[in-house]
C-alpha cells in the first residue's frame, strides 16, 4: 500500500459509485490490548461483503490522515484514520489506517466482486 | 522433561501461535523422533500485523501467513494440517461441530497427547474457543484411547488461580531452533515481539526478549475426572 493520494483515491471512489459494490469495514485495536495494558480495553467491528449501491462518496483530510464517507440512499459508510490506500489486482480499492509499527487499526475497502470469505 | 510419545498433536487457531507458544517443546519432541502434527484453525485472516514496514494488506494477508506457517512447519519438521475456519469468528461457530471435526481427525492419528490452549485463560477468543472445542473432543472420546492434553494457560492470574503449571519444559537449549519458528513468521514476529516489551524501539534485541519472555513452555495436564 501507499500513502493516500487523495485525488487518485477519489477518481476510484467516483469510479465505483452508483453500482453493486461489496464493503469490507472494520476497526480494531486487537485482541490483546487490555492483555499488555490494563488501562486499555478492546474494541474492534468489522463488517465483511455488505452489499451497497453508494450515490457518491469522499474522501476528506490532511497531514496524512483521512476521513472516507460514502452516502447510500438511505444511510452512510464512514471510516476515519485511514491513510494508506492501493488498487490491487482484481481492481479492487483498499483502504487502511496503520500505527507507527505497521498494525493495522482501520480499514475500508470497495469491491465489485465479492471478497474472499 | 520431555517423555517419549507416540504421536503428539497440537491445537491452536492461528500461525505462529504455535511458535510463540510450543515450538521448543515440539523441536525437543522431533529431536526424540516422536512425530507431531499441527492442526491450525486458521489462517489468521484478520491479524493486525501486516509486516514492519507493512508488506501485506488485509485481502493479502492470509496467502502470507499460510506460506509463513507452511515454512514454520518446515523448520519444526512437523506435519501441518490446516483446519479453513476464520480469523476471530471460532467462538461463534458451533462448539460441538468444531469438537467432532477435531474427534476425527484425533481418531485418525491416534496420538499420545494433545496440545492445546487453556479455555477461559488463553486471552484471545480465538484461543479459549479451540482450546474448549480441543479439550470438548477429547472428552467425547473412548476413555481409554483418550490421550492426554497439556493447556497452555496466557491470562495473568493463572498461577494466582491454579498455582504452578505441572509441565514446565525449559526450551533454552533448543531456543535457537524455535526463533527460527517464530522468524518464519515474517508479517507477525517483529510486532508481536515488540508488544511483548512494551514498545517497538525497544525492541531492537528482539532475540534477548524473546529469550526472557519465551525461554519456557509451561502446560496443565487436563484433568477429565
Ligand atoms: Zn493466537
Amino acid at each position: 500500500m501507499e500513502p493516500i493520494h487523495i485525488e487518485e483515491v477519489q477518481k476510484q471512489l467516483d469510479r465505483l459509485a452508483n453500482k453493486e459494490v461489496y464493503v469490507h469495514l472494520e476497526t480494531t485495536n486487537g485482541a490483546y490490548a487490555s492483555h499488555f495494558n490494563e488501562n486499555a480495553y478492546n474494541v474492534g467491528a468489522f463488517i465483511r461483503n455488505a452489499k451497497v449501491n453508494y450515490l457518491h462518496g469522499k474522501i476528506v483530510g490532511d497531514n496524512g490522515t483521512y476521513r472516507v464517507g460514502l452516502k447510500l440512499d438511505n444511510g452512510w459508510v464512514y471510516a476515519e484514520g485511514v491513510n494508506q490506500w492501493e488498487l490491487d489486482e482484481q481492481d479492487r480499492l483498499l483502504m487502511a489506517g496503520h500505527d507507527r509499527e505497521g498494525r493495522l487499526m482501520v480499514a475500508l475497502e470497495i469491491s465489485e466482486q465479492p471478497f474472499k470469505n | 522433561m520431555i517423555a517419549l510419545e507416540k504421536h503428539v498433536v497440537v491445537i491452536y487457531p492461528h500461525p505462529d501461535d504455535e511458535a510463540f507458544g510450543a515450538s521448543g517443546t515440539i523441536t525437543q519432541f522431533r529431536q526424540e523422533g516422536v512425530p507431531v502434527t499441527y492442526l491450525c484453525g486458521t489462517l489468521g485472516e484478520m491479524g493486525r500485523n501486516m509486516g514492519n514496514p507493512t508488506f501485506a494488506n488485509r485481502e493479502t494477508l492470509s496467502d502470507f501467513r499460510r506460506k509463513e506457517l507452511i515454512d514454520a512447519c518446515n523448520v519444526m519438521d512437523v506435519e501441518l494440517r490446516m483446519l479453513g475456519y476464520r480469523d476471530k469468528t471460532l467462538e461463534f461457530e458451533s462448539r460441538d461441530e468444531i469438537a467432532k471435526h477435531l474427534k476425527n481427525i484425533l481418531e485418525e492419528i491416534e496420538p499420545s497427547l494433545v496440545i492445546t490452549h487453556y479455555p477461559g485463560h488463553a486471552v484471545h477468543p480465538d484461543h479459549n474457543a479451540m482450546g474448549a472445542a480441543a479439550i470438548e473432543a477429547v472428552k467425547q472420546m473412548d476413555p481409554d484411547k483418550r490421550p492426554k492434553v497439556w493447556a497452555q494457560a496466557i491470562s495473568h492470574d493463572h498461577v494466582k488461580l491454579f498455582g504452578e503449571p505441572d509441565v514446565i519444559n525449559n526450551v533454552k537449549p533448543v531456543f535457537d531452533q524455535k526463533m527460527k519458528t517464530i522468524m518464519a513468521h515474517r508479517s507477525q514476529a517483529q510486532g508481536v515481539l515488540g508488544s511483548m516489551n512494551g514498545s517497538a524501539e525497544a525492541a531492537a534485541d528482539l532475540e534477548e526478549v524473546a529469550k526472557e519472555r519465551l525461554g519456557y513452555e509451561s502446560f496443565y495436564t487436563w484433568n477429565f475426572d
